[in-house]
C-alpha cells in the first residue's frame, strides 16, 4: 500500500512530482530551534550528494567548482529549474525552510535528471535556516547571484526581524557574494518592496544596477516568468516591485 | 508562538540564577566581582574598598549583572546586565560617567582598545556600540544612545573582544558561530564588513580571548566551548589552527563520581601575561585547567591542572592583569533558591610561573597571601562564609542554568507533532 502511495505522487504523463501532496504552511518561524543537520563550515557540505554526476563520490580529483548561485526561500524551485538550463556550467542551490517544499523539489529535480540525462545536474536543493547558517554553506566571496523571491512580507513591525531582507542580513550576504555579484529581490507587497529597496539602498557595500544593464540580464525577466509565485501574481493581474543590486567594494 | 515555547520548556519561568563574575584592572589597581545585581569592587593601590558613586537618574543595577569588563586602559570599567542597562565607571573616581537604556538583556560587553567606544551585545543577537567619551562641560550627563553595528541572526551572543590591534571586533553565539568583522571608521555608522567567520565548534562558543604575540599583531583567537574543547583561530582567515579536547584531562580530575554524565562545557577562559597559557574554567572541574599555545607552530596543548583542595570551588568566571602573573577566580551564584544566602561569592587566586619552565608550578594563594588579603576578600565574597554544600548546590543550579540558556532544546518527533497540533493558527479553526 505504501508503495502504491508513494508512486501515485508522480504525475503519470510528466513523471514530475504532484504539487497536492507537497502543500504546506506558507509561513515558517525563522527564530525557532532548528532541527535540521548543517554543515559546521562550507569545506564539510557534501557536494557529491547533491551534484553526484558531477561529483562522483569514488571519485580522487576534487572538483573545485563551487556553487554559486542561491535562491534563498527556492519554493516550489521554478527559478532554479529555469537557471539550470541557461546557466548549464553554473552550481545552483535552493535553500528552503519548509521541509515539504523541500521534499517536493528534491523529487521534481530527481524526476527532471531521469527525464533529461546529462540535463539539471547543476542544480540541488537544501533543508535549511538561510537566516541562520548562510556561513556554514558558502566561504567568503563565494557567490555570483542571490536570489530573494516573493519572500514572506511578515507585515506586523514586531515580525519585522523575521524579515530575510534586513540591514544587519545584508551584511552577512554582502560577505557570500563576490564583488560584483548581483543580488535579485522581488515581491508583490508594496510595502516590502520599498522596505527591501531602502535597506540595499543604504548598505555601503551594495550599488543599484542601471535600467539598461536591467534590461540586459536575462534573468531578470525569470523572477516574474519562472517563478510559482510570479506567475500567480501575473494571472492575478498584480504588481510586482523588484530590487536588484551589485555588491561593491565597501569604500574605506 | 514564544508563549507556546514557554509552556512546553522544562521549568517555565524558574526564577534564573546568574553567575558571579570577576574582572581584574590591566595594571591590577583594582578588582571587581559582581554577583547578582551588585558590583563589588576592591581598589588595591589603596588597599581598601571602593564605594561606588552613581549621580545619573538611572537606577542602580536592578538585575543581574551578566558582564563586567575593564578598558584596555583601564579607564574604565563597564557593567551591564538582565536589567537592560549598561553602566560606565570611570575608575579615578569611581563615578558612573554613563548609563544606556537597552532594549533587550545584555549578554556581554567589550571596550575598543583606544577606549573611545563601548559595545555590548543583547540577547536577541544585535551589538551596539556607544561613545565612551566623558562629557566635561556638560554636567548634567545627558543619556548616551546606543546604535547597532551588527547582528547575529536571533542569537545569543555569548562573548565580544577586539582583536589586540583594534581592526577586528569578534563575537561568538550560541548558534557555534565567531563572526569576525572589520571595525570601521566611524563605529557608529554600523560594522558592515564581514573579515570571515570562525566555523568549526559543534556545541554553543562560550569565551573567546586572544593571544598577544608579537609575531602576530591580529592576535591569535582561542575559543572555549560546550562542546569541551578550544580551538585556535586565525582572524584573518578565519582557519582552525588547532582543537585542543579537554574532556579527558577533565575526567580523570573529577575524583568524586557523583555525576552520570560529567559535563565538561567550557565556561570560561582567559590568556594569561606570559602570553602562552590559557586558564580555563571548566563546568566539572573543581579548579583550572592550564593550557599551553605555541604562537610559531600555532598549536595548542594541555600544560596542567590546578585542583583546588579541601573546597568546592568551580570557579565561574577567570581574571587576569596584563601585568602581574596572577590569575583571579571567582566562583558565585545569585538567586539561589532554598538557601539562606541567596547570592554567595568566593574569589582565589593562582600565581603563575613567569616563564613555561618545566619546574616552575602554578601556586594556589591562601587567603592572607592574595593582594589586599581579608580585607578585599571581605569586600568582594561578602563577609558570610558559606559550607560546601552550597557551593555544590550552587554549581548544579549554574549548570541547569547555562544549559537551559545556551543548548538547543531537543523535542522528541512526538512532542513536536503535539505541538504542531496545538499551533493557534490551528487552534482558531476549531
Amino acid at each position: 500500500m505504501i508503495e502504491k502511495e508513494t508512486t501515485s505522487t508522480f504525475n503519470k504523463s510528466t513523471g514530475l512530482p504532484r504539487k497536492r501532496f507537497y502543500r504546506a504552511r506558507a509561513h515558517s518561524n525563522p527564530l525557532s530551534d532548528s532541527h535540521f543537520p548543517v554543515p559546521l563550515s562550507p569545506s564539510q557540505f557534501d557536494y557529491s550528494l547533491h551534484y553526484p554526476q558531477l561529483f562522483p563520490a569514488s571519485s580522487d580529483d576534487d572538483n573545485p567548482k563551487r556553487i554559486q548561485f542561491a535562491d534563498i526561500g527556492c519554493g516550489f524551485g521554478g527559478l532554479l529549474v529555469a537557471l539550470s538550463t541557461l546557466f548549464p556550467d553554473k552550481l545552483m542551490i535552493g535553500m528552503e525552510i519548509r521541509d515539504k517544499v523541500t521534499e517536493y523539489v528534491k523529487e521534481r529535480i530527481s524526476a527532471l535528471r531521469t527525464t533529461n540525462p546529462s540535463q539539471y545536474q547543476n542544480i540541488s536543493v537544501v533543508r535549511t535556516n538561510s537566516m541562520k547558517y548562510i556561513p556554514n554553506y558558502f566561504e567568503k566571496g563565494q557567490l555570483m547571484k542571490m536570489f530573494f523571491l516573493f519572500p514572506d512580507p511578515h507585515f506586523k513591525e514586531k515580525n519585522h526581524r523575521r524579515r530575510v531582507i534586513s540591514p544587519h542580513l545584508l551584511d552577512e550576504y554582502a560577505y557570500t557574494l563576490a564583488v560584483g555579484g548581483i543580488i535579485y529581490t522581488i515581491t508583490d507587497v508594496e510595502e516590502l518592496g520599498e522596505w527591501m529597496k531602502g535597506c540595499l539602498e543604504n548598505h555601503p557595500m551594495f550599488e543599484a544596477l542601471t535600467e539598461e544593464e536591467l534590461e540586459n540580464d536575462p534573468v531578470v525577466k525569470l523572477l516574474t516568468s519562472a517563478t510559482e509565485e510570479g506567475q500567480k501574481v501575473a494571472r492575478n493581474g498584480g504588481q510586482t516591485f523588484q530590487a536588484i543590486y551589485r555588491r561593491i567594494a565597501p569604500s574605506l | 508562538m514564544g508563549d507556546a515555547q514557554m509552556e512546553e520548556g522544562d521549568n517555565p519561568r524558574e526564577i534564573e540564577v546568574s553567575p558571579a563574575f570577576i574582572a581584574v584592572h590591566p595594571a591590577q589597581r583594582s578588582v571587581a566581582v559582581a554577583v547578582g545585581s551588585d558590583l563589588r569592587v576592591y581598589d588595591l593601590t589603596g588597599d581598601c574598598p571602593v564605594s561606588l558613586v552613581d549621580d545619573s537618574a538611572k537606577p542602580f543595577h536592578s538585575d543581574s549583572i551578566r558582564a563586567i569588563r575593564y578598558g584596555a586602559s583601564g579607564k574604565l570599567l563597564v557593567s551591564a546586565g538582565d536589567d537592560k542597562l549598561v553602566k560606565i565607571w570611570s575608575t579615578d573616581s569611581w563615578l558612573c560617567i554613563g548609563s544606556v537604556c537597552c532594549e533587550k538583556r545584555v549578554s556581554s560587553v567589550a571596550v575598543s582598545n583606544d577606549g573611545l567606544f563601548v559595545c555590548f551585545a543583547d540577547k536577541f543577537g544585535v551589538v551596539w556600540v556607544v561613545s565612551s567619551k566623558e562629557n566635561v562641560e556638560n554636567q548634567a550627563l545627558p543619556d548616551k544612545k546606543a546604535a547597532p553595528i551588527l547582528a547575529h541572526y536571533c542569537s545569543i551572543i555569548t562573548s565580544l573582544e577586539f582583536s589586540p590591534d583594534g581592526r577586528f571586533i569578534v563575537s561568538a553565539d550560541r548558534d557555534y558561530k565567531i563572526r569576525v568583522t572589520v571595525v570601521p571608521k566611524n563605529p557608529l555608522d554600523g560594522a558592515h564588513e564581514i573579515q570571515t567567520f570562525c566555523l568549526g565548534h559543534s556545541e554553543y562558543v562560550s569565551c573567546l580571548d586572544f593571544i598577544h604575540s608579537p609575531d602576530y599583531p591580529h592576535g591569535l583567537l582561542v575559543s572555549g566551548s560546550g562542546d569541551s574543547t578550544v580551538r585556535l583561530w586565525d582572524v584573518t582567515s578565519g582557519s582552525l589552527l588547532d582543537t585542543c579536547e579537554i574532556g579527558a584531562k577533565a575526567e580523570l580530575s573529577v575524583t568524586d563520581g557523583l555525576e552520570e554524565e560529567p559535563c565538561h562545557a567550557i565556561t570560561d577562559l582567559c590568556t594569561c601575561s606570559n602570553g602562552t597559557s590559557i586558564a580555563l574554567a571548566v563546568q566539572s572541574l573543581k579548579g583550572i585547567m592550564l593550557l599551553n599555545c605555541n604562537p610559531s607552530a600555532k598549536t595548542l596543548s594541555i600544560a596542567k591542572v590546578v585542583l583546588i583542595e579541601g573546597e568546592t570551588l568551580i570557579p565561574t568566571s577567570l581574571g587576569t592583569s596584563l601585568s602581574e602573573g596572577l590569575l583571579w577566580m571567582v566562583t558565585g551564584i545569585s538567586k539561589l533558591q532554598g538557601f539562606n544566602h541567596s547570592s554567595l561569592a568566593r574569589v582565589r587566586a593562582v600565581s603563575l610561573p613567569e616563564d613555561n619552565g618545566q619546574d616552575a608550578e602554578p601556586v594556589l594563594l591562601r587567603d592572607d597571601e592574595i593582594p589586599g588579603g581579608q580585607k578585599l576578600l571581605e569586600r568582594l565574597q561578602g563577609s558570610v562564609s558559606i559550607g560546601n554544600d552550597v557551593f555544590l548546590a550552587a554549581a548544579e543550579a549554574l549548570k541547569t542554568a547555562m544549559r537551559s540558556l545556551l543548548i538547543k532544546k531537543q523535542y522528541s518527533a512526538e512532542k513536536r507533532e503535539f505541538r504542531k497540533r496545538t499551533r493557534n493558527d490551528r487552534k482558531l479553526k476549531n
